[in-house]
């Protein structure tokens, strides 16, 4: 009795709090309606190589950064702590591959995905002064911008994945952004959910900008069609999580229609919660990870995945060799393509031979040791 | 740690009352608190979702559960005999990541993969056993140590992101549902996984001699040893048995989720919190086998209830805390009035 009473008055102060509390900063309508155009221009540059493309935009003039190469090429990386940033960091090393002739050294530094170790790495790196250029794949946004600042006093610096508060550097290289990815997985339920169907929002967890820009973007959408969201969970990525979540949301509401996710690291956990009821697999989106392209290529569901490419790995190389040669490029942001995969085209990207944690739109199969660099064998 | 087993003597000051109903009080008042939490918090989530008393609910609950179950009757092994075995949680992550990594989706690989993940757990198992009972360590400090090294392994192993997948018959063990089955209509896999492992545990707890000697170091080391008690193998067999119980949870969890990297996070204290609530004394010399089973299904009772009732995910964790202080807080309160 007493431990109901707690949680009646739990519940109570959440809804007070919750209502309240709630920031708009992530919610801007302007940057909604700035990425939704961008999804439907065409990108400018070659069609077939989308890492080179860009969308919208001005060039950076980089002739004061020209020098004679083979150039010394430095990274920080942020870490590579999950599968979507080993896929990255791997495409980027066949990449400076790729360019053997052009990078004399490629000094790496991995922060482990600690902000005051990256500070550290890239002080080191600017002072061994083995640095032409410097690639930063920042941790966190407020964080790294010191020492992002300090960076560009002494190099050319390219930034790419997520941002920071400066615009020192010579251009960020980003996909279209978060409310795009929430747009593309939100529209397909939108369209395929009647009016006051029930959505089950799975995200991974709270505060970062890129992932609450995508659910912003989401429930403004579901909200306009008039669809039920009869709950939004944080999974911090975990499959059983994730699993339990579902299950729990099944016995609560009997059924759900559709399972908007903010990531596609656990879409597969999702599909399986119904498949383990025996129910039958409503809409759930992913991402272009190939376990869930596989699975719903085998079990014909109906799904959608927005992806946020690997291949801006390949960017950020491109960008800073092109500095160094002086040549013009997409800036202060390089906005590259940011493709959803459909029923239409996934036959075009599921690949059975690969890993199921690899990311489909990496733009690495043409690339040196595909697939073998790809496959861990 | 001497504690009188002796009835209260209670009955002469009552001599006035009605015996029949004194007595249902008394045997209600004897029942373990983690037996009321638990029956609360099913009638709480019956409450909030009725579905919960149809076969599919109360399946997958139990489904659900079995990890953590199973989990928590191999630790308090641990715990009985005064120890900690936080290394549990990091184990469970090196098997589901080593099966992964070794079967490579091949379902011819299952069975001779699923030995040698018992071989590693027997090592981890008498490694903890040795550290503490040889060298020793305090449990607490070794069992971390180890928590750290199998985590740092399954990682440098996978190269830090899940690697591989697990095949059909690997995944049956969390996944696999018989249905139609007359009575109980749902059976899962899991549940009978469950229901075998702690059968074997209960009856070594408290069917055999290890049982005896294992509560008999735990009271009181000193004693037991000069009684004669090989104290270190009795210890370093706990740690074993230990391991191997968390070898089994996280086939289980494996096959109910597949790979990642942080499957098992968090286990080893929700064990131990488990087993607290189910009135075993940390530090050793008290502890049942369906009291820690009840304690693990009260565990899982409150995620299922606080998930069911939509609370905020820091709320949530707020409740989880306080409950779980409450449970434990009762339980202590009332072995100190002097009950069992």
């Amino acid at each position: 009795m007493r431990i109901g009473m707690m949680i009646g008055a739990a519940a109570l102060l959440a809804v007070a709090v919750g209502g309240a509390a709630r920031a708009q900063s992530f919610d801007d309508p302007k940057e909604f309606a700035a990425q939704r155009a961008m999804m439907s221009e065409k990108a400018e540059g070659p069609a077939d190589k989308p890492w080179e493309q860009h969308i919208g935009g001005g060039m950076v003039d980089t002739a004061k950064y020209k020098k004679p190469g083979p150039y010394k090429l430095c990274f920080s990386n942020a870490g590579v702590g999950n599968p979507w940033r080993v896929v990255g960091w791997l495409t980027m090393q066949a990449e400076v591959d790729i360019h053997k002739g052009d990078i004399a050294s490629f000094t790496v530094a991995d922060a482990e995905g600690k902000d005051d170790k990256q500070i550290s790495d890239i002080k080191a790196m600017l002072a061994s002064g083995k640095c032409d250029v410097l690639i930063v794949s920042p941790n966190t946004t407020a964080a790294l911008t010191p020492a992002v600042e300090e960076a560009c006093k002494q190099v050319p610096v390219i930034i790419f994945d997520r941002g920071v508060l400066t615009d020192c550097p010579v251009t960020v290289v980003k996909p279209i952004g978060g409310y795009a990815f929430g747009i593309a997985a939100a529209d397909y339920i939108a369209a395929n959910v009647p009016k006051g169907g029930k959505v089950l929002a799975l995200r991974i967890l709270p505060g970062v900008d890129v992932l609450e820009n995508r659910w912003a973007a989401a429930k403004r959408i579901l909200d306009e069609k008039g669809i039920q969201v009869v709950g939004v969970e944080f999974t911090d990525g975990d499959r059983a999580k994730t699993k339990s979540i579902v299950e729990d949301y099944l016995t609560r509401t009997g059924k759900l229609d559709a399972v908007w996710m903010d990531a596609g690291a656990t879409s597969v956990a999702a599909i399986e919660a119904f498949e383990d009821q025996g129910m039958a697999v409503p809409i759930v989106t992913g991402e272009d990870q190939q376990d869930f392209l596989q699975k719903w290529k085998q079990s014909g569901m109906k799904a959608v995945a927005p992806t946020y490419p690997t291949y801006q790995w390949r960017t950020a190389v491109i960008a800073a060799l092109r500095v160094l040669k002086g040549e013009a490029v997409p800036g202060p942001a390089w906005s590259l393509p940011q493709p959803t995969i459909t029923a239409e085209n996934l036959d075009k990207y599921v690949n059975a031979k690969m890993p199921p944690l690899h990311y489909a739109m990496c733009g690495c199969e043409g690339m040196p040791d595909y697939p073998q660099r790809w496959t861990g064998k | 740690m001497i504690e009188t087993t002796e009835p209260r003597p209670a009955a002469p000051a009552l001599a006035g009352r009605p015996p029949a109903a004194l007595s249902l009080l008394r045997r209600l008042g004897a029942v373990r608190p983690a037996y009321w939490v638990l029956i609360l918090l099913l009638v709480a989530i019956t409450v909030a979702s009725p579905a919960f008393l149809e076969p599919n609910g109360y399946m997958n609950f139990l489904r659900r559960a079995a990890p953590l179950v199973i989990l928590a009757a191999g630790q308090l092994f641990v715990i009985v005999v005064g120890g900690f075995d936080l290394s549990v949680g990091s184990l469970i992550t090196l098997v589901v990541m080593a099966a992964s990594l070794l079967i490579q989706g091949d379902p011819a690989q299952t069975w001779w993969v699923i030995a040698l993940l018992y071989a590693i757990g027997l090592a981890v198992g008498l490694v903890n056993g040795l550290v503490v009972s040889w060298l020793k360590v305090p449990s607490i400090i070794a069992t971390l140590g180890a928590l750290l090294s199998l985590k740092g392994i399954a990682l440098a192993w996978s190269g830090g992101s899940p690697q591989g997948y697990l095949p059909d018959n690997f995944r049956d063990f969390g996944r696999l549902t018989w249905r139609g089955i007359p009575g109980i209509d749902l059976l899962p896999l899991a549940v009978i996984v469950m229901i075998v492992t702690v059968a074997i545990l209960w009856w070594l707890m408290h069917g055999t001699v290890l049982g005896r000697l294992l509560l008999a170091v735990g009271d009181n080391p000193r004693a037991a040893e000069l009684a004669g008690t090989r104290v270190r193998l009795v210890r370093t067999i706990a740690f074993v048995v230990s391991a191997l119980s968390a070898v089994t949870a996280g086939i289980l969890l494996g096959g109910f989720a597949g790979v990642s990297t942080n499957v098992g996070d968090g286990y080893e204290l929700q064990a131990i919190a488990a087993i607290v609530i189910g009135g075993a004394q940390l530090l050793g010399g008290r502890g049942t086998v369906p009291g820690a089973v009840a304690g693990a299904l009260s565990l899982a009772a409150l995620f299922t209830l606080l998930n069911l009732i939509g609370l905020p995910k820091p709320l949530r964790d707020a409740a989880q805390g306080l409950i779980l202080i409450g449970a434990v807080g009762w339980s202590v309160w009332r072995r100190r009035r002097g009950g069992a």
